[in-house]
C-alpha cells in the first residue's frame, strides 16, 4: 500500500521593524527581561493598539512579491484564549480578511521547478515568552518579545513530502530575506514554521485528518518531523486506528513529535473584528510607491542571468540563492564586462565560475557571509580578467587569490610582486622547449613511437623550466609542432 | 460659592475674589462632611489637591492662567491617574496604582485644574445604579435611600451635591446621562471619537466615550473645550480642526427642527416624567422651535442589540485581568488554570462575571452570527434610523430614563428589568451620536426628571447651545438636592 | 434555547470564572432571561445589510491611521512591576506552565 504525504506550512516572519506593531517599543533581539515592554505591550488597564505603518508595508511587499492580491481592506481581529505571555488575553491577528490573499512561490524540487499556491498572509503580533527555568517552581514570563509584527504566511497543503516541506521553507526563507521585510534568524526565532501534515493512500481525493507540528526552528528539524510525523500516522491508519487532530510538538532531542496537553482543550477563539482598531484601507499610490520600490526579485534575476550573461542554471541559481549573493555578483560581472570588452562570454562564464567556486570555498572554511567578502567585486573582476587575457594561469591565479584574501593587495600587484606572469612570448617558450627536447631524448623517442603520454612528461619538464609561468597551451602546441613537424 | 457653576467659579478665580487654594479647601471640607453619606468618592487625596491648587495660583500669578486653571474636579475612577489608586470600581483593581495618566486626565492637568479626587462608579462602568461597585453605592443626594444612578454615579452625586463643581464621566449605553438624570445635573456624552479613551479602562470599545458631567450647559462646553481633540494614541480618535464647544450657546432657537420620536413616549414611563419632559418640549415650541413627530423603528431592538454587543466587546476586554501583571491575584490555587479562574472569580462581581459569560457565549463558536454578526446588523438599521431622522429634525429629544431613580436594591435580581431602564439611552452610543441630558423639573417626590437631547454626528455645540437657552429661562439645575443643604 | 448547566460551566472555563455549581443555577437562571432578551432581535431580516463594527464618523471608505515606524518607548519595567503580584529578576512570575 503506497501513502502520500500532504504538508502545509504556516511560516510566521517576524517583521524587520524598528518598533512593534501596536506599540513604539524597541523589537532589539536579546534586551533584559521587559526593558522593552512598553504599557501597550504589557496591556496595563486602559491602553490602545496604533498600527506601524512599516509592518503594513512589509506585508505589501510581501504580496507583491507572491503575486497575491492585496486586499484594499483588512481587518484586524481579536483572537480570544488566556495563556500568561499574552497580556491582553487575545492576540490582534486578522481572521477574515488578511491583507493579502494568495499568491504563490516557485520552488525547486530536484531538476524541476514547482509551484505552491499561498493561501493567505496575514499580520498580527506575537506574544512574549515562557522562561521555564526554576522559579522556586514557577514560570517566569517575558514580554519583550509581545507585540513585535508577524507576517503568517499560510501555503495550500500542496507539498508531499518533508524534502518539499523543507524545499519551500528554504524558498520562503530566501524570500522573505530578499525583499527585506524578515532577516530570517532562526536561532533568534525570526523565522519559524509549524507544518500541517496529513496522509492519505495513493489515490485518494481527500485529504486525511491532519496533525499541527509546531517549534519547527531549523530546516532540519523540519524534515525530521515531518518525516516523523508521517510515519506515526501510517503506522497508525495501517494498524486500523485513526488520527486525532491535535498539535504535536516536535522533540529534536528524542526526534520524534509528542501531543500539546495543554493546548488539547477545545479551541475557541471567539474571533471578531477590533473594535479598537479601524478596517485597515490600502490605496493604489501606496501600492504603486512600493511596488517601484521592490528589489528585482530571485526568479527573474536568475532568468535574466541566464539569458543575457548566458550562465548556467545551476550558477544562476546558487547566485540568486540570496540577494547578498546576487547583488555582489552583479557588481562582480558588471566590472569583469568593463575589464574585459572583447572577452569571450562563456569563457568569461567559466572564469567566473571558478572565483566563485573559490570565493564559496572560502567563505565556508572561515565561516564569513558574502558581504565579509575580504576582497571587493572589482579586485575579484580584475583576477579573473587576468586568468582571460592570458597573463596568469589559472594555478597562479589561486595563489593570487589567497594572496588577496589575506590582505595583500590587488591582483596586478600580488602578480608583479610574486612574478606569477605567464611567460606568452614565443621567443622564450621556444629556447625552453629546445631546451627541454635537447635533455629528455627518450620521452622525445617514446611520443614519436607512438606514446602520446610522453608528451606529457616534457609538457611538465617545460613548465618546470619556466617555474610555472609558461602558457601550458603554448607550450603544448609547440612541442607538437617541434615533435611531429 | 459652592452653589456656583463652574463659569462662575472661574470668573471668581480671575477677578481674585476667591484662591484655588481656598475653593479646593471648600470642596475637600464638604467632602469630608458629606462623603460618608453619598459614597461618591472612592479615593480623596487632600495633600495632593492642595498642591495642585497652589501650582494653579501659582500659574495665575504668573498670568498663565487658562480658562478653567484652579478649577477643582473629579475623576470618574475609570480614568487612569498616575500615582494614584485607579480602581474601576473593583477588587479586581483595589490594588492598582496606575503608573501613567489617560489623556482627559492629562488634558485637565495641562488646563490647570486641581483633581478633588476619584468617583465611585459600577464596577468596570457595568450596571446603572452604582450598586455593582465593589466599593458600597454612592447614594442620591435627593434621597440617599435611591440610586444616583451610573455607572458615573460617583461622579454624578458629587456634581449634584456640590463636592465639585463638575467632573468627568464615561458613557457606554447611558453611564452619563443617566446618572444625570437621576440626579438633577448635566451630562453630555459626546460623538464617538471626540475624546481620546487612551487611559479610559474600556468596557466595550466601539462604544464607550468619555465626556463631561455639570451643573449646566454651559460648564459643559468649557470642559469639552479641554477635554476634546486627536490623540494619536487612540486610534479611533478623530482628527478635526478645534472646535469651540461654546460658539452656538448663545444662537437663537427659532426655526429650531426638534424632532420627537414616538417610540420615546410610549409604554412604560412613568407619567410624571413623561408630564415634566413634554412641558420642556413646549417650552422650546413657544420659544421659536418646530416639532416633528418621527419614528426611530428599530429603537425596540437597541437594548437587546446593546446587550450582544457590549458584554461581548467587554468579555475580550476584561480578559487582561489575569492576576499576572497586575491587580488581584488570588491566593491558594492549584495551578495556573486554577490561579485565573480564581482570581477571576474573586476580582470580578456578578453583574461583571454575567457580562463576561453573555459575552463568551456570543462569540462562542456556532452562536456569532445569530448573534454578534446579527446585532452588528441591527446596529446598522438602528444608525440608519437616526440618519434618516436627522434628514427631517435637527435634534431630537425625550425622556433620558423612564423613570426618576429608583430605590437601592430595587430589582437587583432581575438584571433585564434593569438593562429595560437604559432603553433612551442606548440608541445613541450604538449609532455614535453625541447625547445630553439636563434637568426639567422633579416628580412628586422630588426627584429628578431628565430631558435627553441627541444630535447628529458633531452636534454637540448645537446640543449644548438649545441646553443652554433652556437653562438661562429655568432653575432646575440650580436647585441643591435636600439632603446635603449648603 | 435555555443554557443548559454544562453550556454555563463550558463558557466559565472559556473565560476563566471559577462558577461553583451552587452559583451556576443562579447564573444559568439570569443568564437565559438576558438570553430571552437578546432573541428579539435575532428575528429581524437583516439580509444585505452591512455590519457595523465601529461607530467612528469618518468619511466613507477612511480606514485605519498608520504611526512612524519609530521607538517612542522607554524601559519602564521597574515602574510597571512596582504593581505586579509576583517578580523576579524582571520576570512576571505564574504557577508553572506546562506544554
Amino acid at each position: 500500500m503506497s501513502w502520500e504525504i500532504v504538508v502545509g506550512i504556516e511560516t510566521h516572519a517576524q517583521l524587520a521593524t524598528r518598533s512593534k506593531i501596536f506599540s513604539g517599543a524597541a523589537t532589539a533581539f536579546g534586551a533584559a527581561p521587559n526593558t522593552q515592554a512598553s504599557a501597550v505591550d504589557i496591556a496595563l488597564p486602559g491602553v490602545l493598539p496604533v498600527l506601524n505603518g512599516a509592518a503594513v508595508e512589509c506585508a505589501i511587499r510581501f504580496g507583491i512579491a507572491v503575486g497575491g492580491t492585496i486586499n484594499r481592506r483588512s481587518v484586524f481581529a481579536r483572537k480570544n484564549y488566556f495563556y500568561p505571555d499574552l497580556p491582553k488575553g487575545y492576540q490582534i491577528s486578522q481572521y477574515e480578511l488578511p491583507v493579502v490573499a494568495g499568491g504563490s512561490i516557485s520552488l525547486a524540487v530536484g531538476d524541476l521547478q514547482k509551484i505552491v499556491r499561498l493561501t493567505r498572509a496575514h499580520l498580527e503580533e506575537d506574544a512574549g515568552k515562557s522562561l521555564h527555568e526554576d522559579f522556586h517552581g514557577m514560570t517566569g514570563i517575558d514580554l519583550n518579545r509581545a507585540g513585535t509584527p508577524l507576517l503568517e504566511i499560510v501555503s495550500e497543503p500542496e507539498l508531499r513530502g518533508a524534502a518539499e516541506a523543507v524545499a519551500y521553507a528554504r524558498a520562503m526563507h530566501a524570500l522573505v530575506r530578499w525583499i527585506g521585510i524578515c532577516d530570517g534568524n532562526m536561532q533568534e526565532g525570526s523565522f519559524r514554521c509549524d507544518a500541517n501534515v496529513s496522509v492519505r493512500r495513493a489515490g485518494d481525493a481527500a485529504l486525511g485528518t491532519r496533525c499541527e507540528i509546531k517549534n519547527l526552528n531549523s530546516f532540519r528539524f523540519m524534515e525530521q518531523a515531518i518525516a516523523y510525523e508521517a510515519r506515526r500516522q501510517i503506522e497508525i491508519l495501517e494498524g486500523g486506528g485513526r488520527i486525532e487532530q491535535e498539535t504535536r510538538l516536535f522533540d529534536p532531542e528524542r526526534n520524534e513529535t509528542r501531543s500539546m496537553r495543554s493546548k488539547e482543550e477545545a479551541h475557541d477563539y471567539r474571533y471578531f473584528p477590533d473594535p479598537d482598531l479601524l478596517p485597515l484601507v490600502l490605496n493604489e499610490q501606496d501600492i504603486d510607491r512600493i511596488r517601484s520600490q521592490m528589489p528585482e526579485l530571485p526568479e527573474a534575476m536568475r532568468e535574466r542571468f541566464m539569458r543575457d550573461y548566458e550562465l548556467p542554471k545551476e550558477m544562476a541559481q546558487a547566485i540568486t540563492s540570496s540577494r547578498e549573493t546576487a547583488e555582489d555578483f552583479e557588481a562582480f560581472w558588471g566590472h569583469l564586462l568593463k575589464l574585459t570588452a572583447n572577452c569571450d562570454r562563456i569563457q568569461g562564464a567559466q572564469a567566473a565560475n571558478w572565483v566563485m567556486m573559490q570565493i564559496g570555498a572560502a567563505l565556508n572554511k572561515s565561516g564569513l557571509t558574502i558581504t565579509q567578502v575580504p576582497i571587493s567585486p572589482l579586485d575579484r573582476a580584475t583576477l579573473v580578467s587576468r586568468i582571460i587575457d592570458g597573463t596568469i594561469s589559472h594555478r597562479a591565479a589561486g595563489e593570487v587569490l589567497g594572496a588577496m584574501w589575506s590582505g595583500e593587495g590587488t591582483a596586478d600587484a600580488i602578480i608583479e610582486r610574486r612574478g606569477l606572469q605567464q611567460i606568452s612570448d614565443a621567443g622564450a617558450i621556444e629556447q625552453l622547449v629546445a631546451d627541454v627536447l635537447a635533455a629528455n631524448p627518450k620521452s622525445v623517442g617514446e611520443f614519436r613511437a607512438g606514446k602520446d603520454k610522453a608528451l606529457n612528461a616534457l609538457v611538465g619538464q617545460v613548465m618546470k623550466a619556466s617555474r610555472g609561468k609558461a602558457n601550458p597551451a603554448q607550450v603544448n602546441a609547440l612541442l607538437r609542432r617541434k615533435l611531429l613537424g | 460659592m459652592l452653589n456656583s457653576t463652574l463659569s462662575e467659579l472661574a470668573g471668581a478665580l480671575a477677578r481674585g475674589s476667591i484662591s484655588s487654594v481656598e475653593l479646593t479647601r471648600l470642596c475637600l471640607e464638604r467632602i469630608a462632611r458629606l462623603n460618608g453619606v453619598l459614597n461618591a468618592f472612592i479615593t480623596v487625596d487632600a495633600e495632593r489637591s492642595l498642591r495642585e491648587a497652589r501650582a494653579a495660583d501659582e500659574r495665575r500669578a504668573a498670568g498663565r492662567a487658562g480658562p478653567l486653571t484652579g478649577i477643582p474636579l473629579a475623576h470618574k475612577d475609570i480614568y487612569c491617574t498616575r500615582g494614584m489608586l485607579t480602581t474601576c470600581g473593583s477588587r479586581m483593581l483595589a490594588n492598582f496604582v496606575s503608573p501613567y495618566d489617560a489623556h482627559v486626565v492629562e488634558r485637565f492637568a495641562a488646563a490647570g485644574t486641581v483633581l478633588l479626587g476619584k468617583t465611585n462608579m459600577d464596577e468596570f462602568a457595568m450596571g446603572s445604579s452604582n450598586e455593582t461597585s465593589y466599593f458600597g453605592p454612592a447614594k442620591n443626594p435627593w434621597d440617599t435611600a435611591h440610586v444616583p444612578g451610573g455607572s458615573s454615579g460617583g461622579s454624578a452625586a458629587a456634581v449634584a451635591a456640590r463636592l465639585a463643581p463638575a467632573a468627568t464621566g464615561t458613557d457606554t449605553g447611558g453611564s452619563i446621562r443617566q446618572p444625570a438624570a437621576f440626579t438633577g445635573v448635566c451630562g453630555l456624552k459626546p460623538t464617538y471619537g471626540v475624546v481620546s479613551r487612551y487611559g479610559m479602562i474600556a468596557f466595550a470599545s466601539s462604544l464607550d466615550q468619555g465626556g463631561p458631567m455639570a451643573r449646566c450647559a454651559e460648564d459643559l462646553a468649557l470642559l469639552m473645550n479641554a477635554m476634546a481633540g486627536h490623540d494619536a494614541r487612540d486610534s479611533t480618535s478623530l482628527e478635526r480642526a478645534t472646535e469651540d464647544y461654546s460658539r452656538e450657546l448663545s444662537a437663537p432657537l427659532a426655526g429650531l427642527r426638534i424632532g420627537l420620536p414616538r417610540e420615546y413616549f410610549g409604554a412604560g414611563i412613568a407619567p410624571e416624567v413623561l408630564a415634566r419632559v413634554r412641558e420642556a418640549i413646549a417650552w422650546f415650541e413657544a420659544h421659536g422651535a418646530r416639532l416633528v413627530e418621527l419614528d426611530l423603528p428599530n429603537s425596540r431592538l437597541a437594548v437587546p442589540v446593546y446587550y450582544v454587543i457590549a458584554p461581548a466587546e467587554a468579555s475580550s476586554n476584561l480578559s487582561r485581568f489575569d492576576g499576572v501583571r497586575y491587580g488581584h491575584r488570588a491566593r491558594g490555587y492549584a495551578d495556573l488554570a486554577d490561579m485565573y479562574c480564581r482570581t477571576r472569580a474573586e476580582g470580578f462581581g456578578a453583574e461583571v462575571k454575567r457580562r463576561i459569560l453573555i459575552g463568551t457565549y456570543v462569540l462562542s463558536h456556532g452562536y456569532y452570527d445569530a448573534y454578534y454578526l446579527q446585532a452588528q446588523k441591527v446596529r446598522r438599521l438602528i444608525a440608519r434610523d437616526f440618519a434618516e431622522a436627522f434628514e427631517r429634525c435637527d435634534l431630537i429629544m425625550g425622556p433620558t430614563a423612564p423613570s426618576t431613580a429608583f430605590a437601592l436594591g430595587a430589582n437587583r435580581d432581575d438584571p433585564v428589568q434593569r438593562y429595560l431602564n437604559d432603553i433612551f439611552t442606548i440608541p445613541a452610543p450604538l449609532a455614535g451620536l453625541p447625547a445630553l441630558s439636563i434637568p426639567c423639573g422633579f416628580d412628586a417626590a422630588g426627584l429628578p426628571v431628565g430631558l435627553q437631547l441627541t444630535g447628529k454626528h458633531f452636534a454637540e455645540a448645537r446640543l449644548l447651545g438649545a441646553a443652554h437657552r433652556y437653562q438661562q429661562a429655568t432653575d432646575w439645575h440650580r436647585r441643591v438636592p435636600a439632603a446635603t443643604p449648603l | 434555547m435555555p443554557l443548559s448547566p454544562d453550556e454555563i460551566q463550558r463558557l466559565a472555563r472559556l473565560a476563566r470564572l471559577a462558577v461553583s455549581p451552587e452559583e451556576g443555577e443562579a447564573v444559568r437562571a439570569q443568564l437565559n432571561r438576558v438570553l430571552n432578551l437578546i432573541d428579539e432581535m435575532r428575528a429581524v431580516d437583516t439580509a444585505g445589510v452591512e455590519p457595523m463594527s465601529h461607530a467612528v464618523a469618518t468619511a466613507p471608505g477612511a480606514g485605519q491611521r498608520l504611526r512612524a515606524d519609530a521607538v517612542t518607548e522607554t524601559d519602564r519595567h521597574a515602574e510597571y512591576q512596582a504593581v505586579a503580584p509576583a517578580v523576579e529578576r524582571g520576570l512576571y512570575l505564574v504557577p508553572k506552565v506546562i506544554e
